[in-house]
C-alpha cells in the first residue's frame, strides 16, 4: 500500500455545544480517489475546512503531506488544490486573469506559470476562452476554470467539495475525466465530496461515509455494497444514514445574492 | 510582496472595469459641491468668510475618498460570501500580507477617485492656492484612504453578511464626515461640536487637504499629519487583526 498522505486522527471541532465532527479518524494513501460522503450537515465541508488550514480542530491531529494544517500552515497550503462547494472564481476578471492571480499567489516562477496554465487551459477546453470575463461562463464551465486553476501550482493532493453540483451529465462526465487523467498521470490524490452515488462508484478507491460528525464507515465502494446487502452504494448509503431529511442551518447566501445587485452599481 | 502587487492589480482592473461604479461614486460629491457651494456660498460670502467653493472643495474631495475606501474596505464582505475571499485565504500568503494588499488597493481606488473628483471641481470653479503643495496634498488623501479602507475591513472582518450595512453608514460613515469640518468652519461652533470633531481623524485630514491647497488652517500642518498617521496605522493594525480573525 503506498504512503498515506493524509492522515487523521481523533479529530473534533466544536461551535460551542454543538459538535460537527466528533472524533473521527481516517487516512487516504498517495494517488488514492477518496470519496467523503454524508447527508447534508454531517460535517463533510468543516472536515475540509480543517484539513485545508481554514478553520482550526478543537482536539485531534491533521497530517496533510507530512505537515500540520494548525502549524506549518505555508507547507500545508503549497501542496494542495482545492474546489470549493461555492464558486470562488473572480467574476469581474478574464479566466486567464483569475488563473494569473492563483499562480503569482502561490509564487509559481513566470515562465512556468504560463507553460501550466496553458497547459491546464487546455486540459479543460477552456483555452480558447481565455480572454472572457468569468461572469459570462457557464456554470459548468466555472467549474472547469476552478479546476483549472487549482492545479497551477502542481499541488499533490486536489479537495473537491461537491465539484459536481448542479451540473449537466455531459459537464460531469467531462470533469471526471479530466479528474481520473491527473489522478493515472500525474499521481494526483483526490479526496472529494458528493451526492451523487454512481460517481462515486464509478471513480472512487475507497469511501468514508460520515453522519452526524462520526465515521460509520470506510471501505471500497463494493465492500460497503455488499456488506450492506444493497444492489448500490446508494442503497447503502440509505441503510447507513437512514431515511429521514436534514435540515442544514441557512446561511446568509441568499440574502446576499439580492441585495449584492442593489448597492454595488 | 508578489501577492500584494497582484491583490492591488486586481482590485485596480476591477474598479477599471465597473464604470457605472465610478461614475456612481462621481455623483455623490459633485452634487454636495454644487448645491452646498453654490447653495451656501451667498451666505458664507456675507458672514465675512470668504469663497465658499474654496473652503467646500477640500471637504467634498475627503468624502469621495472616505466613500471610496470605506467601499473597497467592505468588498471583503462579498469576497468572504461570494467565495472569492477563501481562494485567496487557503493560499500560501500571510494574512497581514492579504490585508495590506486589500488596504492599498483600496486606498490607490479612493485616491484616484479623489483626483477626479479634484479635476471636476476645478472645471466647475474650485481653485487651488499653492499648486506646488499638491504632491503634499496627495500625501494627505492618501492617508485618509488607508484610514477608511482599513476601517472598512475592520469592520466587514466581524460581519457575516451585509446587514449591518445601513447601520454602519448612519452611524460610523456619516458621523464621521459631518462632524469632520468638511462642509462648516469649526470656528466658533458649540464646545459639543468641537469636541467631536477633535476625536474625529477626517477632521485633521480635511483640515489639512484646506490648508495645503487653501491656506486655511484650524490645527495646522504638523498636528494634521501626526495625528492622520497615528490614525491611520492604528485602523491597519486592528483590521489585520480583525481580518487574521477571519473563519470561512
Amino acid at each position: 500500500m503506498a504512503e498515506s498522505i493524509i492522515t487523521v486522527k481523533n479529530l473534533t471541532k466544536k461551535f460551542g455545544d454543538f459538535t460537527a465532527v466528533d472524533d473521527i479518524s481516517f487516512f487516504v494513501p498517495q494517488g488514492e480517489i477518496f470519496a467523503f460522503l454524508g447527508p447534508n450537515g454531517a460535517g463533510k465541508t468543516t472536515t475540509i475546512k480543517m484539513l485545508t488550514t481554514l478553520l482550526h480542530p478543537t482536539s485531534g491531529g491533521i497530517s496533510v503531506s507530512g505537515a500540520d494544517p494548525k502549524k506549518q500552515q505555508n507547507e500545508v497550503r503549497h501542496s494542495f488544490g482545492i474546489v470549493f462547494q461555492d464558486p470562488s472564481v473572480d467574476d469581474e476578471l478574464t479566466a486567464f486573469e483569475n488563473m494569473e492571480f492563483h499562480g503569482v499567489l502561490y509564487n509559481v516562477e513566470k515562465k512556468l506559470r504560463r507553460q501550466r496554465i496553458e497547459q491546464m487551459f487546455k486540459l479543460v477546453n477552456l483555452w480558447d476562452r481565455r480572454d472572457e470575463l468569468a461572469k459570462n461562463f457557464s456554470g459548468g464551465m466555472k467549474r472547469r476554470l476552478e479546476i483549472a486553476r487549482s492545479l497551477i501550482h502542481r499541488p499533490k493532493i486536489l479537495f473537491l467539495d461537491e465539484p459536481t453540483v448542479g451540473l449537466d451529465p455531459q459537464t460531469r462526465n467531462h470533469i471526471w475525466d479530466y479528474l481520473r487523467q491527473l489522478n493515472k498521470t500525474e499521481g494526483l490524490t483526490i479526496f472529494f465530496t458528493t451526492h451523487y452515488m454512481e460517481e462515486v462508484e464509478k471513480t472512487a478507491d475507497r469511501v468514508a461515509i460520515i453522519d452526524h460528525g462520526k465515521i460509520l464507515t470506510q471501505k471500497s465502494p463494493t465492500e460497503i455494497i455488499a456488506e450492506n446487502n444493497a444492489k448500490s452504494l446508494e442503497e447503502a448509503f440509505l441503510n447507513l444514514t437512514g431515511k429521514t431529511i436534514r435540515d442544514e442551518s441557512s446561511n446568509a447566501m441568499d440574502r446576499l445574492r439580492t441585495q449584492r445587485k442593489m448597492w454595488r452599481r | 510582496m508578489n501577492a500584494i502587487y497582484i491583490l492591488w492589480l486586481r482590485q485596480i482592473k476591477r474598479y477599471l472595469r465597473s464604470k457605472a461604479r465610478i461614475i456612481g461614486a462621481l455623483g455623490q460629491p459633485i452634487l454636495f459641491f454644487v448645491a452646498f457651494g453654490f447653495g451656501f456660498g451667498p451666505v458664507f460670502q456675507k458672514a465675512g468668510s470668504g469663497n465658499y467653493l474654496e473652503f467646500l472643495g477640500p471637504g467634498i474631495i475627503a468624502m469621495s475618498i472616505v466613500f471610496t475606501a470605506m467601499f473597497s474596505g467592505i468588498e471583503v464582505i462579498w469576497d468572504r460570501q461570494f467565495g472569492f475571499l477563501k481562494e485567496t485565504l487557503v493560499a500560501p500568503v500571510s494574512r497581514f500580507n492579504i490585508m495590506l494588499g486589500r488596504t492599498l488597493d483600496g486606498a490607490t481606488v479612493a485616491v484616484i477617485q479623489g483626483v477626479v473628483v479634484l479635476i471636476l471641481a476645478m472645471l466647475i470653479g474650485f481653485r487651488i492656492q499653492n499648486y506646488w503643495l499638491l504632491p503634499l496634498a496627495f500625501v494627505f488623501m492618501f492617508l485618509i484612504a488607508i484610514f477608511f479602507t482599513a476601517l472598512g475591513t475592520a469592520i466587514a472582518s466581524r460581519l457575516v453578511d451585509n446587514q449591518a450595512f445601513p447601520l454602519i453608514m448612519n452611524f460610523v460613515v456619516m458621523p464621521l464626515f459631518f462632524l469632520s469640518g468638511a462642509l462648516f468652519p469649526l470656528e466658533g461652533v458649540p464646545a459639543g461640536i468641537e469636541w467631536a470633531a477633535k476625536l474625529d481623524p477626517l477632521t485633521y485630514g480635511v483640515d489639512g487637504l484646506r490648508g495645503l491647497l487653501e491656506n486655511q488652517y484650524f490645527f495646522n500642518l504638523s498636528i494634521d499629519f501626526t495625528v492622520l498617521v497615528l490614525a491611520a496605522l492604528a485602523l491597519v493594525a486592528l483590521g489585520s487583526w480583525l481580518f487574521s480573525k477571519i473563519e470561512v
